[in-house]
C-alpha cells in the first residue's frame, strides 16, 4: 500500500483560521482532537450514535465522527473550547449544567452542552418535550437527562431574561 | 458580639459539609471540555495499538502471517501469541482464579477474541494493517447455550484445562464446568419444602448485558528503557490493584511501575478487570521503547471487554396458606463464556449472590451455583452492582410476586407480611450474612401513601374490567421492588482480591494556611469524590469544602487502596476518610489546649474549632491551630497536621429501598409506558443530596435499559449480535422515564458517619419494579412469569401467547 497523500484543509474554529495538511479519510473529530488538540469532543462509538463528539458547523449540530474533515473545509465550527464567556466565565449553559448537576463521569457533556447552544438557537424557549427531542441525538450514561433537560431550561430562562422554575418533583 | 461575627449557622453553612447539595468541583473544567480521559494523552513518539479479531466464536488456528501488514510503511510490530510467550504473557491470570489468553494461543473461543495486535504510527495506518493480517483457521462445534454446556457430547473448549477436576473453587465435574458453589442448609430447606402449605418454582433468567460507559476502555504504556521505568495510563477502576498485578506479571518492581487513572468516562464496572489490550500495549512498549495508546471501539467494547448478568436461576419458595415464607431454594446455571473473568473478590465464585434471601425473614435457605463455559466473551462483571446482587434481588423480588399470585395476596402485603423486623437487626441472614440496619416496614409504608399504592390497585382492577369487556387494548401494570443490597467490600476476614484484603484509605494533610490536600485510594469515574470526600472532612475538622483538594487516582502519591465498584467508595474509603480526620482533630485539640493554656478535656468541638467548655469566646479555630501546628506546636509534639488511615470495615453495610412502576402496556403493539417511577432509598447517612439523587436518576436509567431492551445476544454460529449503538438499546432522552426520588435515613450503625453507598441500589432495585411492572399486568391473563428483557415486540410476543390478540 503506498502512502496516501495529503490534502489541504483550511477552516475557521472558535474564531481562529487554522489550516493543516490531512489525508483526505481523516475524521473531522480525529482532526479537532489529533491535529488541533482541541480534546472537549469526545469519541464514544465514531459511529454517529452517540453525539459525544457533537460540535457546530456553520450553525449547524453535527456528529465530527460523521463527516471528514477537508468536508468541513472553509466552514466556522465551535466547539465546547469555544463556550465560554469572553471574559472567561461560564456560559449560560455551562453554568445551568452545573447548578442542576447535569453531568456526572462528564464525557458526553461537551457534546450535550454544544447540542444544546445549536438546539437553543433554534429554539429559544423549549418546551421539556422540545428538549428531549432535541438531544434525541446524544446519549449519557450517567445521569438519565432529567438534570439534563433542567440545565438547559435554566440556561434558555437565564439567555431570555426570564426566572427558572423548577418544576416541581 | 459584634454584628460581623458570623452566626453558628453561617459558619456551619460555610463549610459545604455533610448534607451539603454541594455543587460539583469537577464541572468547572468538564463543562469546558478541560477533562484529561486517557485519549486525551499525547506523549512525544506515541505510537498506536490495535487488534486483529476472530470472525469465529470457536476455531483452531493454524496460521497467522504478517508479511503484507509490515510492509506497510507506518507499521511497527504485529505481536501474536508466540512472541508474547517469551516474556510468559500469553495468558493471564483472572481475577477470579482462572487463566484467560491474552492473545490466541493456538485457538479462539468467542467471536472477536483478540487474535494479533498491530502496532502503528497512527490509528488509521493500525486499521489498514489489521485488513491484511493473515490468519488461517479451522472451525470448531461452538457451543452458545449455558443448558448444553454439560451435555456428555459437548464440545471441549478449552484443552488447557484437560485432566483437571480440582479448579479454583472446588471439584470439577465436567469438561465444561468451572465450579460448584453451595451456601445454606440443605436439610433444613428441604424439610421446610415438605413441610409446606404452598411452594412455588420457576426459572427466572437475567440475560447478558454490558456496562457500556460512554468512553470504552484503553490505555497509554510508556516504558521508559533509561530509568527501566513503566508508566501506565488508563480507565481503571481499581488502579493500585492493576500496578500489583502489572507487577507481579512483568517482573518489574511496584516502585518503578507508575499506573495513573485520569479522568474516566464512566465505568459501571466494565474497568474494574486487566484486559488484553492493557497487557499487550505494555509488551509493545517494551518492545518497542515508545509510548503506546490502546482505544477500544464500541463494538470491541460491547463484544470482548467483560459482560454482565447471564444467570439463569431456578427459585423456589415454600409457605405457609397466611402468607409466611419458611424456606427458599435457588440453583443458579452461570454463563462465564470462554475463560471466567467475573470481577468478584477472590473467594467468591458467584459474587455476594447469597444476599437473594433478599428482605424477608427466611428461616431456611440453600443456594448452590454452577459456573459452565460457553463460546462468548469472557467477564462477569459487576454492572453497576456489588458483585451479583442485582441478579439475587432480581431473582427474590420476581419470586416473591410470583407466590403472592399463587396465594392470591397483594404482593405488597406479602413483602409487609414477611420483611426483617427492625428489632431484628442485627439480623442473621440463612445464607451467613449480617445485616447491619433497616426499617423495611417504614420505607414501603411511604412509598405507599405517597403513590396511593391501594387506588392505584382499584384502578388496575377497573381496567382489567374493562380490558375483559373490549372497551380498551390497554392494561396497566403496577411493578414493587423492595431490594436490599450488600456493598462496601470489604472486610479482611472475607473478601480480598488476589491476596490484597479490600480495605481502602486515605491521606489527609492540613497546611499552615489551613487548606488541604488529601488523596484516597479510590478511584471516582463520575461518581463526583473531589466534591463529597471533601465535605467528609469539611464537616469533621471544620474547614470549607473549598479549601479542601480531592486527588485520587495517581499510584505513586494516593495511599493504597483497592478501587471504586460494588458501591466500596463510601463505606469503605469514605470511613477511611472520616477515621483520618479524626485523627487530625484529636492532634488539633492537643494543639488548642496549648494555645489556650488548658486542658484538652477542657475543650469542646464546635463546628470549625475548639473551644473552651463553658467559655466559647476562648475559642482557636482550626486554620489558626493549623498555623500553630507547623509554626508552634506544643513542645515534645512532632510538627505537622497529617494523617492517614486504612480502613478494614467490620461488616459490609446494607442499603435498601422501596422501588415502585406504574406502567401502561398497550396489548396490541406491545409498548410500554412508564407512567410513573417512584425511587425511595435509604443508604444511611446522606453525604451530597443532589449527587444522591443523580446517581439514583442514572442507575434508575440504566436499568430501564436492562430491563426493558438492553442485551448481548448471541446467535447458534456464537455471533454476537447487538455489539453496536445501532443495535444495544441505550435510551435517550426520549424514551428514558421521569423519575421520582423519595428517602428514609437510617444510618448504618458500624460505619463512622452512619453512611452506606447509594450509587448502585437504583440499578439493583430498578431492574425488578420494572419487570414486576410487566409481568404485573399480565399476570390476569393467567401469566405467572415474562422472560426479560422487555422490549415491544417480546411484550407483543407475551400478549400473544396468552391470546390476548383474540
Ligand atoms: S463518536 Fe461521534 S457520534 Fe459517537
Ligand atoms: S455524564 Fe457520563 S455520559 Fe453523560
Amino acid at each position: 500500500m503506498s502512502e496516501i497523500e495529503q490534502v489541504p484543509v483550511s477552516m475557521t474554529v472558535n474564531g481562529k483560521k487554522v489550516q493543516r495538511f490531512v489525508e483526505p479519510r481523516t475524521l473531522l473529530i480525529h482532526f479537532l482532537r489529533e491535529e488541533l488538540n482541541l480534546t472537549g469532543p469526545h469519541i464514544g462509538c465514531e459511529t454517529s450514535h452517540c453525539g459525544a463528539c457533537t460540535v457546530e458547523v456553520d450553525g449547524m449540530s453535527v456528529k465530527s465522527c460523521t463527516l471528514f474533515a477537508v468536508q468541513a473545509n472553509g466552514a466556522e465550527l465551535t466547539t465546547i473550547e469555544g463556550m465560554a464567556n469572553a471574559d472567561g466565565t461560564l456560559s449560560a449553559l455551562q453554568e445551568g449544567f452545573r447548578q442542576m448537576h447535569g453531568l456526572q463521569c462528564g464525557f458526553c457533556t461537551p457534546g450535550m452542552i454544544l447540542r444544546a447552544h445549536t438546539l437553543l438557537k433554534e429554539t429559544p424557549n423549549p418546551t421539556e418535550e422540545e428538549i428531549r427531542m432535541g438531544i434525541s441525538g446524544n446519549l449519557c450514561r450517567c445521569t438519565g437527562y432529567q438534570n439534563i433537560v433542567k440545565a438547559i431550561q435554566y440556561a434558555a430562562a437565564k439567555l431570555n431574561g426570564t426566572d427558572f422554575q423548577e418544576a416541581a418533583e | 458580639m459584634n454584628d460581623m461575627t458570623p452566626t453558628r449557622e453561617q459558619r456551619e453553612a460555610a463549610l459545604e459539609g455533610m448534607g451539603c447539595k454541594r455543587k460539583r468541583v469537577e464541572d468547572i473544567r468538564f463543562t469546558q471540555g478541560k477533562g484529561q480521559y486517557v485519549d486525551d494523552l499525547k506523549l512525544p513518539g506515541m505510537v498506536f495499538g490495535d487488534f486483529v479479531r476472530s470472525p469465529y466464536a470457536h476455531a483452531k488456528i493454524t496460521k497467522i502471517d504478517a508479511t503484507e501488514a509490515l510492509k506497510i510503511p507506518g507499521v511497527i510490530a504485529v505481536l501474536t501469541a508466540e512472541d508474547l510467550k517469551g516474556v510468559n504473557l500469553a495468558w493471564m491470570p483472572t481475577l477470579a482464579g482462572d487463566v484467560q489468553m491474552v492473545l490466541a494461543d493456538g485457538k479462539v473461543l468467542y467471536q472477536n477474541q483478540e487474535v494479533a495486535f498491530v502496532v502503528a504510527e497512527n490509528r488509521y495506518i493500525a486499521d489498514d494493517a489489521i485488513q491484511v493480517v493473515e490468519v488461517e483457521y479451522e472451525e470448531l462445534p461452538v457451543l452458545t447455550d449455558p443448558f448444553k454446556s454439560m451435555d456428555p457430547d459437548a464440545p471441549v473448549l478449552r484443552p488447557d484445562l484437560e485432566g483437571k477436576t480440582e479448579g479454583a473453587h472446588g471439584p470439577r465435574k465436567h469438561h465444561n464446568h468451572i465450579f460448584t458453589w453451595e451456601v445454606g442448609d440443605k436439610d433444613e430447606t428441604a424439610k421446610a419444602f415438605s413441610e409446606a402449605d404452598v411452594t412455588i418454582k420457576e426459572l427466572i433468567s437475567y440475560h447478558r448485558t454490558h456496562p457500556s460507559p460512554l468512553e470504552t476502555c484503553q490505555c497509554v504504556a510508556s516504558m521508559d528503557k533509561v530509568t527501566g521505568e513503566l508508566s501506565v495510563w488508563g480507565t481503571f477502576q481499581a488502579p493500585h490493584v492493576i500496578r500489583t498485578v502489572a507487577s507481579l506479571l512483568s517482573t518489574i518492581p511496584e516502585h518503578k511501575i507508575h499506573v495513573i487513572a485520569p479522568d474516566i468516562g464512566g465505568g459501571f464496572g466494565n474497568k474494574v478487570g486487566a484486559y488484553p489490550g492493557y497487557i499487550c500495549a505494555i509488551v509493545a512498549t517494551i518492545v518497542t521503547g515508545v509510548p503506546v495508546k490502546w482505544v477500544e471501539d464500541r463494538m470491541e467494547n460491547l463484544s470482548t471487554t467483560s459482560f454482565a448478568r447471564d444467570y439463569h436461576m431456578t427459585a423456589e419458595i415454600a409457605a405457609k396458606n397466611d402468607g409466611t415464607v419458611t424456606g427458599l431454594k435457588v440453583h443458579v446455571l452461570a454463563d462465564h463464556g470462554g475463560f471466567d473473568a467475573c470481577a468478584d473478590p477472590s473467594k467468591w465464585p458467584a459474587g455476594f449472590f447469597n444476599i437473594v434471601t433478599g428482605s424477608y425473614d427466611f428461616p431456611a435457605a440453600h443456594l448452590a451455583v454452577d459456573g459452565v463455559y460457553t463460546n462468548k466473551a469472557p467477564g462477569g462483571v459487576a454492572y453497576r452492582c456489588s458483585f451479583r446482587v442485582t441478579e439475587a434481588a432480581y431473582c427474590i423480588e420476581r419470586a416473591m410476586d410470583i407466590l403472592a399470585q399463587k396465594l392470591g395476596m397483594d404482593p405488597a402485603d406479602l413483602r409487609m407480611k414477611n420483611f426483617v423486623k427492625p428489632e431484628q437487626f442485627p439480623y442473621q441472614s440463612a445464607l451467613g450474612w449480617e445485616y447491619d440496619s433497616g426499617d423495611y416496614h417504614t420505607a414501603m409504608q411511604k412509598a405507599m401513601d405517597t403513590l396511593g399504592y391501594r387506588e392505584l390497585r382499584a384502578e388496575q382492577k377497573a381496567k382489567q374490567e374493562a380490558f375483559q369487556r373490549g372497551e380498551t387494548r390497554e392494561i396497566m401494570g403496577i411493578g414493587i421492588s423492595f431490594f436490599t443490597e450488600i456493598v462496601g467490600a470489604g472486610p479482611s476476614k472475607n473478601c480480598d482480591i488476589l491476596g490484597v484484603a479490600m480495605f481502602d484509605s486515605a491521606e489527609i494533610r492540613v497546611h499552615p494556611t489551613g487548606s488541604v490536600i488529601s488523596r484516597m485510594g479510590t478511584k471516582s469515574q463520575g461518581q463526583g469524590h473531589e466534591t463529597t470526600w471533601a465535605q467528609i472532612i469539611a464537616t469533621e475538622i471544620g474547614i470549607p469544602a473549598a479549601d479542601i483538594m480531592v486527588e485520587e487516582g495517581n499510584t505513586d502519591t494516593a495511599p493504597y487502596g483497592l478501587g471504586t465498584y460494588g458501591s466500596r467508595s463510601t463505606p469503605v474509603a469514605g470511613a477511611a476518610i472520616a477515621l483520618a480526620a479524626r485523627k487530625i482533630r484529636n492532634k488539633a485539640q492537643m494543639i488548642a489546649a496549648h494555645m489556650l493554656e488548658v486542658s484538652e478535656y477542657d475543650l469542646e468541638w464546635d463546628i470549625d474549632g475548639f473551644q473552651v467548655k463553658g467559655n466559647p469566646q476562648a475559642r482557636k479555630s482550626m486554620k489558626e491551630i493549623a498555623w500553630a501546628a507547623y509554626h508552634a506546636p506544643p513542645p515534645g509534639m512532632e510538627p505537622g497536621l497529617e494523617a492517614v488511615s486504612y480502613y478494614d470495615p467490620p461488616n459490609m453495610t446494607y442499603p435498601f429501598g422501596a422501588y415502585f412502576c406504574v406502567m401502561d402496556i398497550d396489548v396490541d403493539t406491545g409498548v410500554a409506558k412508564t407512567r410513573r417511577f417512584y425511587a425511595l432509598d435509604d443508604c444511611g447517612t446522606r453525604i451530597n443530596p443532589m449527587i444522591i439523587e443523580g446517581q439514583v436518576h442514572g442507575g434508575l436509567t440504566e436499568a430501564f435499559a436492562i430491563a426493558m431492551g438492553q442485551e448481548i445476544r448471541y446467535d447458534e454460529m456464537g455471533n454476537v449480535l447487538g455489539a453496536s449503538f445501532m443495535d444495544f438499546f441505550l435510551p435517550t432522552a426520549v424514551e428514558t422515564p421521569h423519575w421520582e426520588t423519595d428517602y428514609t435515613v437510617t444510618p448504618s450503625p458500624h460505619h463512622p458517619i452512619g453512611a452506606k453507598g447509594v450509587g448502585e441500589s437504583p440499578n439493583v432495585g430498578g431492574v425488578p419494579a420494572f419487570s414486576n411492572a410487566v409481568n404485573d399486568a399480565f399476570q390476569f391473563l393467567g401469566s405467572t412469569h415474562i422472560q426479560m428483557p422487555h422490549d415491544a415486540w417480546r411484550i407483543w410476543q407475551a400478549a400473544k401467547d396468552l391470546g390476548a390478540h383474540g
